[in-house]
């Protein structure tokens, strides 16, 4: 048995323990926002935090996951409100939405660890963060909207 | 209908509807009212009529526009309810928005492909509205027994001027539902000056759903006991199963069933390749069921081919004379007597379409029928290619589109449904096939792979008096029509029997090459190679004559005018996407609005950094108009960034704008993308990539940090907004890359060439 925390609820796993997190919280727990782009860890479309890290669950075991702390797009924030979410909306940043998901994750942990992000430190950590519509322009932008909101 | 509103003849609405659709028919609280007007819609005195369902209203005043379009990162839910809402008189905040079904009789064609859902439908949505508006003024009228020429409706209300009574569009629902379909004299379309939404930025409706991870694509799907496919396709185009032994597969904790799918030989159009499909209970366990099967294949007839050996074909292709599609004057004479003659050879590989989402479908079969859903551009194709591969008709089949995640072209085929269909069936449980990124890759309709040869001739004073343009490349028509070795009429109008140029000897040429994988279209398909080699090429005979590339440009475009197309001198019918060249003419005028444009608003021809310099390029597709310059910066290593892309588009008449200069900058990013490292490589009859490791794409830092977008004003008949980004970025790029470095760049990808040639230059 594999326990976590998944967005705020213990939850306990009894299968494979080297199943990627990315089909446990898709396919058994239904949080289907966490995105399948390439089961590599090369687009990062399946960001998700694991105590606070932004990991790539296609490639994280369920097992690295015990006892620890889980946080998918769904728990980023109860209604959409998180920073980066609003700067998101702010500055109409999905073209197809798909990768989004991931993006904000990502984004989300960037600036927990670095508040105000240069280009060259957003370009750094989002470049893991493949994007094939090519909304690249404005999640630069609305991580650095987000930066300017964030503690205001 | 009026025969004279925003400045369009009747011609032009006929024109715009297409086939037969000329009148629309507003459906008013579901179906009674709709089979109603099935039944008895007014007609026009020639054609016959096809109802569009586009809109519903509720007693409550909820506005319900139905989107018949598929939403693949185009905005197009957000812009058809803007055109519906705007001509209705709606609140925008009282309008929702509801995906159709797959179904031809009522929406008219719903293949969203060839950027065209605004010029085909921006009339006939605006219709939907205006006669929904006219209908509600008319039940205002009737309520408070006055002329409806007394009332009027706004913001959701209707209003009777003399009086200030008001009345909400859902205290109205109840008396419309009962009143006649308003006669043509009564529905007024709107001056474009009374837009509300029409050309203002709108959020898109999906926002919310898309930034919480509640937004729903073909991936998502679940169903009550559901199964999970995942299939081992033949490695190579048109191979098969030999043999196959799924005894480890079956063991894999979760596999449920191991089931064998007929192959369609070559060429396969729509079908599915077949193979072997894994069902499993979850997604995981169909993953490693399926890596535990043994298969062995029968390779087929495509089994060796090699890109490096079919490029040498394709060259060779084009240095000699080919089928002419296009001859005006005597280029071959005109060329032995320039003063100054160049030519240049131009290869671009197979792309591949590597959308995000990768391909996903449900389906349940039933008592006979079958229940699709999928992320599908095309819900028509599907259904009909799932009604033919399951033999039954196709009013059992029915097509949900949910939100797909990219498409740009690959989920127009349909043959990743009728695999999950035929499994559906096969199982009887609801079955999701999921394509891996791997499948994705190695499986694709791949975008063609092209060689081209030009010749120019410059007189003393630099002027061009001849142009030699050949060109090659596997047909999309090879994968539906045996034996197709030369391109279609659409695919040479796709840049050059199109040519706008005004150069008194032009040949065109097209040589013949076989397709030995599955061809398809991908964003802005066969225009992206023809616009790299003729920009490029023009590029060089710019710096031949010693000219400014834009001046000489605007100069090879010639005067101001209307092409022609009558006296162009083609060999084949002259394509202009499926529009006429009355209302779509090739207007040079629009050219080098777009070309002046962007070279004012980019800084062209003022001084950059050491090492930094700029490229540009312009193309009409998709009845648009685009200039892109390009500004790289080429470092000594080889090493190519772009701080900066600068792109104007005459896209005529613009419904969103916001989502007009989304598709500039991610056209932008993925033509910038294709440019640098765009390639699929075939070995022994398959792909070499098979994931984003080696097939790369553009990531962010590959994104320009200084982007400008310039749309042209226009009242002009819509273009296309989709695609015409993509071809102008190649060339562009690699004119900048020449200026920077010297180095012409006639072969893509750019990545290998650049580095190590610059850094022993340097």
């Amino acid at each position: 048995m594999i326990s976590m925390t998944i967005n705020g609820r213990g939850q306990e796993f009894s299968g494979d323990g080297a199943m990627p997190l990315l089909w446990y919280l898709r396919d058994e727990l239904g949080l289907t926002g966490t995105k399948f782009g390439c089961g590599v860890s090369a687009c990062g479309a399946c960001t998700v935090h694991l105590d606070g890290q932004a990991v790539r669950a296609c490639v994280t075991p369920v097992s690295a996951a015990e006892g620890k702390k889980v946080v998918t797009i769904e728990g980023l924030s109860r209604d959409g409100s998180h920073p980066v979410q609003r700067a998101w909306r702010e500055h109409n940043v999905p073209q197809c939405g798909y990768c989004q998901t991931g993006q904000i994750m990502q984004a989300a942990a960037l600036l927990a660890a670095t508040p105000r992000p240069s280009d060259a430190e957003i370009d750094r950590a989002m470049a893991g963060n493949i994007c094939r519509c090519g909304t690249y322009i404005r999640i630069r932008t609305a991580i650095h909207a987000a930066a300017g909101k964030d503690r205001s | 209908m009026t025969s004279n509103t925003a400045g369009m003849e009747r011609r032009d609405f006929v024109q715009l509807l297409g086939t037969g659709a000329l009148v629309l028919v507003v459906s008013l609280s579901g179906c009674r009212r709709l089979s109603d007007a099935l039944r008895g819609a007014p007609r026009t005195a020639t054609t016959s009529v096809t109802p569009a369902a586009y809109l519903r209203l509720e007693d409550t005043g909820t506005v319900t526009v139905i989107c018949h379009r598929s939403e693949m990162g185009q905005g197009i839910r957000t812009s058809i309810a803007m055109i519906v809402a705007d001509e209705l008189e709606a609140d925008w905040s009282r309008v929702k928005v509801e995906q159709a079904l797959g179904d031809e009789k009522t929406y008219g064609s719903q293949n969203t492909d060839g950027s065209r859902s605004i010029r085909d439908f921006y009339t006939a949505l605006r219709q939907a509205g205006a006669t929904g508006r006219a209908l509600l003024e008319a039940a205002a009228a009737k309520e408070w027994n006055v002329p409806a020429s007394e009332v009027e409706a706004r913001d959701h209300v209707v209003a009777h001027r003399s009086s200030g009574r008001k009345l909400d569009y859902g205290q109205l629902v109840a008396t419309a539902r009962d009143l006649p379909m308003p006669g043509e004299s009564a529905i007024r379309l709107k001056q474009p000056e009374q837009f509300r939404y029409i050309g203002k930025d709108m959020p898109i409706v999906d926002m919310a759903d898309m930034i919480t991870g509640a937004a729903q694509y073909g991936m998502d799907l679940r169903r009550e006991g559901m199964l999970v496919a995942v299939i081992a396709r033949p490695p190579v185009y048109g191979g098969t199963v030999k043999s196959v032994d799924s005894t480890a597969a079956e063991k894999v904790a979760g596999v449920e069933r191991v089931v064998r799918l007929e192959s369609t030989p070559p060429p396969s159009g729509f079908m599915p390749l077949g193979g072997v499909a894994v069902l499993a209970r979850n997604t995981w366990a169909a993953i490693q069921g399926r890596q535990q099967l043994r298969v062995e294949w029968e390779k087929g007839p495509n089994a060796t081919y090699d890109s490096a050996v079919f490029r040498g074909e394709l060259e060779r292709s084009v240095r000699r004379s080919g089928k002419v599609v296009r001859n005006q004057g005597d280029a071959t004479r005109a060329l032995q007597s320039a003063s100054k003659r160049i030519q240049a050879d131009y290869y671009i590989p197979h792309l591949g379409h590597a959308q995000m989402e990768p391909l996903a479908a449900l389906a349940t079969f039933e008592n006979g029928k079958c229940d699709i859903w999928a992320p599908t551009q095309h819900p028509q194709a599907a259904r009909d290619t799932v009604a033919l591969a399951l033999k039954i008709p196709v009013e059992d089949v029915r097509v949900s589109v949910t939100l797909l995640g990219g498409g740009f072209g690959r989920k127009s085929k349909p043959d990743f449904i009728v695999e999950a269909a035929l499994l559906a069936r096969e199982t009887g449980k609801p079955v999701k096939v999921v394509w891996t990124r791997e499948d994705d890759i190695q499986h694709d309709y791949f975008h063609t792979v092209a060689a081209q040869h030009l010749e120019g001739g410059l007189d003393a004073s630099g002027k061009v008096t001849a142009w030699l343009h050949r060109t090659a490349l596997p047909s999309i028509m090879a994968t539906f029509v045996p034996g197709t070795v030369y391109a279609g009429e659409g695919e040479v109008g796709q840049g050059v029997t199109d040519l706008p140029f005004a150069v008194p000897n032009l040949r065109c040429e097209n040589g013949p090459a076989a397709a030995l994988t599955r061809i398809g279209w991908y964003r802005s398909v066969i225009n992206i190679p023809h616009a790299f080699a003729i920009w490029s090429f023009a590029d060089e005979l710019a710096h031949a004559a010693g000219k400014d590339p834009k001046d000489f440009f605007l100069q090879l475009i010639g005067p101001e005018r209307i092409i022609d197309m009558t006296k162009a001198g083609l060999a084949m019918k002259p394509w202009n996407y499926d529009r006429s060249f009355e209302d779509y003419p090739i207007d040079t005028a629009r050219y080098r609005r777009v070309l002046e444009l962007v070279a004012d608003k980019s800084g062209w021809g003022k001084p950059l950094a050491k090492g930094r310099a700029r490229g540009i390029a312009v193309h009409r597709s998709f009845l648009s108009y685009v200039a892109t310059v390009i500004q790289v910066e080429v470092k000594s290593d080889g090493t190519v960034s772009i701080p900066r892309a600068d792109v104007a588009i005459d896209a005529g008449t613009v419904v969103n704008p916001d989502r007009v200069r989304a598709q500039m900058e991610g056209a932008t990013i993925m033509g910038i993308g294709n440019t640098l490292y765009g390639e699929i490589s075939f070995k022994e009859g398959r792909p070499v990539q098979s994931n984003y490791t080696d097939y790369q794409v553009a990531r962010i830092d590959a994104a320009p940090r200084e982007f400008g977008v310039y749309i042209v004003p226009s009242k002009d008949l819509p273009g296309g907004v989709g695609e015409p980004g993509v071809p102008p970025v190649a060339p562009a790029l690699c004119n900048a890359i020449f200026a920077a470095t010297g180095r012409r760049i006639r072969s893509l990808p750019v990545a290998k060439q650049l580095v190590g040639g610059i850094a022993s230059a340097g």
